[in-house]
């Protein structure tokens, strides 16, 4: 079989949309995974941070000398000797005194922030004199609800003189006066955290010479970036490791205040240090997601046309503002969802509360659009009486409006609304459904059924590279390094089958490589769904590029015009177009080229991609109890072309729970005192498999025309559709109640007490 | 303060664990001190079961137990799942289900599917799926929203009741 070179996508015989195992697995199911917390470091130094139990005060004094007298303890710091300078806010968007310290300097914002940290031989060396540091912290009233922030009579920067990190008015507020039906609701996007099963853990120490780190970080040189600005040293004098990381969500996007000074005290004192989270510094001294306030308005006509909506939006960015506050801009940009809405109207502020740092969390910023527009929709669906699904499809744009520009200024690349809503609807036997829905309701049946419908637009990849190179070794094997970091996505799986497709190569002859920062010249952040779509691209053009050298190396072999060779990739060699005896392989190529064969990719995307889909949610309620059952979820997602069905499937599956604990149970709370209540996995109920079906899904796909595999991004889709599709369906089995929305999470107790004030 | 120092049998071989101070966990112990990191620490107080392993063949929170308490008793962690080098049946199972993401809840997870399954297998029966729900529900995973596990544990126990399934090459 021969192929033209350079052909764009797939074909019949590749191995592309194959559901290949993933190589990962061999030694992660034995516990071999090369995890930060298995590096064997001889002799390295235990990191223990002390942490303020105060919400929000000043310090007085800080009392370290108890703790240098304890058996083991190496050196003990707080932010007067620590030498770090306070790290400035993000990108330069937020006032410039909320500059988070180190080592909270004056004034204590959270429960959890570090105020001093302990350096010891043994892991309890270091939490016994940490017990013995002392803090003088006089009490300050904390700032929690959002409107208490606002208000501005309790300020955590007095210097800025407001609680304001960022803000984006609308100069001329439109008037819904006007319109036919105009429905309006406030609705909590609740604060709930990643809770990576790994939690934070950085090693840095001295290695030949070079100051050596060994992180859990979605990318290994954001995180070197990060680390040697603010230590003012050069990014070559610190190398970098990232292997396996134990799941990232987002949170381990942003290297964090105490990954930086762990790698600072290696500089420091000369030795190699260590340093895990426990899982209460995890949920108490990391950061949280989403957070925010939102009041919808939305409105049009009685018969179902969507006319107009506006979004509100209150961010809370905890106690120190950086990509946290800055998450309602996605949320701005993906506003209007999937709807053809004329117009549309979205005004948000950032504001800081004493609780802990609020940022990105799979999604960051597109699920609570997702959810606000969904809610808006469902209420207006409610207000006419029209069936949702049939509402949702009356707004959709057509696919001829591709690319589609929704009403907040975004361009959506490519889409199928319509089929994908139809797809799941079908799949779910909606009218089915509706059926048994209403012979309960008739029935006055205490197990009340709710179908929660979500139709999903997202924003991935953002447009831009990533690193990839791939050479032919002498041996006739391949090996692609990659700038990509893998967070258990299976990117060394996925990359290997791009590059043999590519090449006509088995996929056991290709090593991928990424992960060190002095072999790998430049990666980006795994985030934003981006891998597949721009580092897997990238992957294949480096793939392409070497074919090409390959082409002329093997045309100076064969005397041959590079013009007249193809390559067969079902053989795996380049042969003279009509001539298929004359012809070298990979492996002879690879034992007769002069040089090494090195394609290097230069492909940049454009912009971004949007992925879409539809999620039903079908719910049981027990209304004596307020219980709720996830019966079925339907999704049907839409991520463009799919690489590899067994990881993009993967990726959903996991998505949807996260959704699912949202919708239902998850929620980070804290007290009036601004006492964490969820400070462990036995108050924060992390979803377990008692709380999931068996997940109905399938995968259309629509090519994206901005990258040549024609790939959008699925990392984060699962967990967009489900959230709303779950919650919706709650609301709608209490409808029969009189109840028209109710805030994530919906737990026993909230379904219980709506359903005794019902009257019910 | 150390302990006299104790002789561990894990995975069928005995350990030497001098210098070890009498609060350690067995975790710890599995982790720091004899080399076996495999077992993971992921919440260190019961909640999460990534550090579970088996002792006499039951299944136990290994952060949980004093390694101490060990003494005398057999325990068997995720590098004695396949001693030999060929991966166990429930080990190949998650492999060919794709119920591996991170890989970092993947032992602990392994030993409770391993352990449900020699139970079950003492009568010969199919775990249903709220019994198998229940057996794991103890050991959390954030990456792949379980769906590959249910999946994962219905092979490994066909593999173990020495049921082949053809359509996994
Ligand atoms: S580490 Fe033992 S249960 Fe979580
Ligand atoms: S695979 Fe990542 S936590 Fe289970």
């Amino acid at each position: 079989m021969s192929e033209q070179l350079g052909q764009p996508g797939i074909t019949s015989t590749s191995i592309l949309g194959n559901p290949v195992l993933r190589r990962e697995d061999d030694t992660l199911v034995r516990g071999q995974g090369r995890f930060v917390g298995n590096v064997p470091l001889e002799g390295a130094l235990h990191v223990q941070f002390v942490r303020s139990t105060a919400a929000h005060g000043t310090i007085g004094s800080i009392e370290v000398d108890d703790a240098l007298a304890m058996p083991g303890v190496v050196a003990v710091y707080t932010a007067a000797d620590l030498g770090l300078d306070d790290r400035p806010v993000l990108m330069g968007f937020y006032p410039a005194e909320m500059a988070r310290p180190f080592l909270a300097r004056d004034r204590v914002r959270f429960v959890g922030e570090p105020i001093a940290v302990v350096v010891a031989e043994t892991q309890y060396q270091a939490a016994d004199a940490a017990e013995t540091v002392w803090a003088d912290i006089e009490p300050l009233p904390p700032v929690l609800g959002l409107s208490d922030a606002l208000d501005g009579e309790n300020l955590l920067f007095p210097d800025v003189g407001h609680n304001v990190a960022f803000r984006n008015s609308v100069e001329d507020p439109f008037d819904f006066s006007g319109y036919e039906v105009v429905v309006t609701e406030n609705i909590v996007n609740s604060r709930v955290a990643a809770v990576s099963i790994e939690p934070r853990v950085v090693a840095a120490g001295i290695e030949d010479g070079r100051l050596t780190c060994w992180a859990s970080s979605q990318g290994a040189h954001n995180f070197r970036k990060a680390v040697t600005d603010l230590l003012g040293i050069e990014g070559e004098d610190l190398r970098v490791f990232v292997q396996d990381i134990g799941g990232g969500f987002g949170a381990k996007g942003v290297t964090s205040e105490e990954e930086v000074m762990v790698v600072h005290l290696a500089r420091k004192l000369g030795r190699t240090v260590r340093w895990t989270e426990t899982r209460t510094e995890n949920l108490t001294g990391h950061v949280h997601g989403r957070a925010q306030e939102q009041k919808v308005t939305i409105a049009g006509t009685s018969d179902g046309d969507i006319q107009a909506y506006r979004l509100d939006m209150l961010q809370d960015c905890g106690a120190y503002p950086r990509f946290g506050a800055f998450l309602p801009e996605f949320t701005r940009q993906m506003a209007s969802g999937v709807y053809d809405i004329e117009r549309v109207e979205v005004e948000y502020t950032s504001v800081v509360t004493t609780t802990t740092p609020v940022c990105a969390y799979r999604g960051a910023g597109r699920p609570e659009a997702t959810a606000a527009i969904e809610r808006a929709v469902d209420l207006y669906a409610a207000e006419i009486g029209m069936d949702p699904a049939e509402v949702r499809r009356r707004n959709l744009p057509a696919s001829s409006a591709f690319p589609f520009t929704n009403a907040t200024g975004t361009v959506y690349d490519s889409g199928e609304y319509e089929m994908v809503l139809d797809a799941a609807l079908e799949a779910s036997d909606y009218t089915g459904l509706r059926a048994e829905q209403q012979r309960r309701r008739d029935a006055g049946d205490n197990r009340q059924m709710g179908i929660g419908i979500c139709v999903y637009v997202e924003i991935t990849g953002f447009g831009g590279s990533e690193y990839g190179e791939v050479s032919l070794q002498a041996d006739g094997t391949v090996l692609a390094v990659t700038g990509s970091t893998p967070i258990g996505t299976g990117h060394l799986t996925t990359w290997a089958m791009i590059v043999a497709d590519r090449l006509g190569v088995p996929l056991e002859a290709v090593t991928v490589f990424h992960g060190d920062t002095d072999r790998v010249p430049s990666g980006q952040l795994t985030g934003g769904s981006r891998s597949v779509q721009i580092a897997g691209s990238s992957m294949g053009d480096a793939a392409d590029k070497l074919v090409d050298l390959a082409r002329d190396a093997a045309a100076d072999l064969l005397e041959a015009a590079p013009d007249d060779l193809v390559l067969d990739r079902g053989r795996g060699a380049f042969h003279v177009a009509g001539t298929p005896s004359a012809s070298r392989s990979w492996a002879e190529i690879a034992s007769e080229a002069a040089e090494p064969l090195v394609g290097l990719s230069d492909f940049v995307q454009a912009g971004a991609t949007f992925p879409f889909g539809a999620h039903i949610a079908v719910v049981e309620v027990d209304t004596e109890t307020g219980q709720t059952t996830v019966e079925r979820i339907v999704a049907v997602d839409d991520a463009g072309v799919i690489v590899n069905p067994l990881l993009a499937a993967g990726q959903v599956h996991g998505g949807l729970a996260q959704g699912i604990a949202q919708a239902l149970l998850e929620e980070v709370r804290f007290d009036e005192d601004g006492n964490p209540q969820t400070s462990n996995l036995a108050d924060y109920p992390a979803i377990s498999m008692m709380e999931v079906p068996s997940y109905e899904r399938s995968f259309t796909e629509t090519p994206t025309p901005l990258n040549p595999l024609g790939a959008k991004g699925i990392g984060e889709a699962g967990s967009i559709g489900s959230t709303a599709a779950v919650q919706s369906a709650v609301v709608d089995a209490l409808a029969p109640f009189g109840i028209r929305h109710l805030d994530m999470p919906l737990t026993p107790e909230r379904i219980w007490s709506a359903l005794q004030a019902s009257g019910a | 303060m150390s302990a006299d120092p104790y002789v561990l049998r894990v995975n069928g071989n005995d350990h030497q664990v001098p210098d070890a101070h009498l609060g350690e966990s067995l975790l710890w112990v599995l982790r720091e001190r004899l080399g076996l990191p495999g077992s993971k620490n992921a919440c260190e107080e019961g909640e999460c079961g990534s550090c579970s392993v088996q002792i006499d063949g039951e299944l136990v929170c290994s952060c949980l137990v004093l390694a101490a308490a060990a003494v005398g008793r057999e325990v068997t962690t995720i590098e004695g799942l396949a001693p030999d080098g060929e991966l166990a049946d429930v080990q190949r199972a998650f492999v060919e289900a794709g119920a591996v993401q991170c890989g970092f809840c993947t032992p602990g997870l392994l030993m409770a599917v391993d352990t449900l399954l020699d139970e079950l297998s003492d009568d010969g029966s199919v775990p249903d799926d709220l019994t198998v729900r229940e057996a794991i529900s103890g050991n959390l995973c954030r990456c792949t929203g379980y769906g590959r596990i249910l999946e994962a544990v219905s092979i490994a126990a066909d593999i173990r009741r020495g049921e082949s399934r053809g359509d996994l090459a």
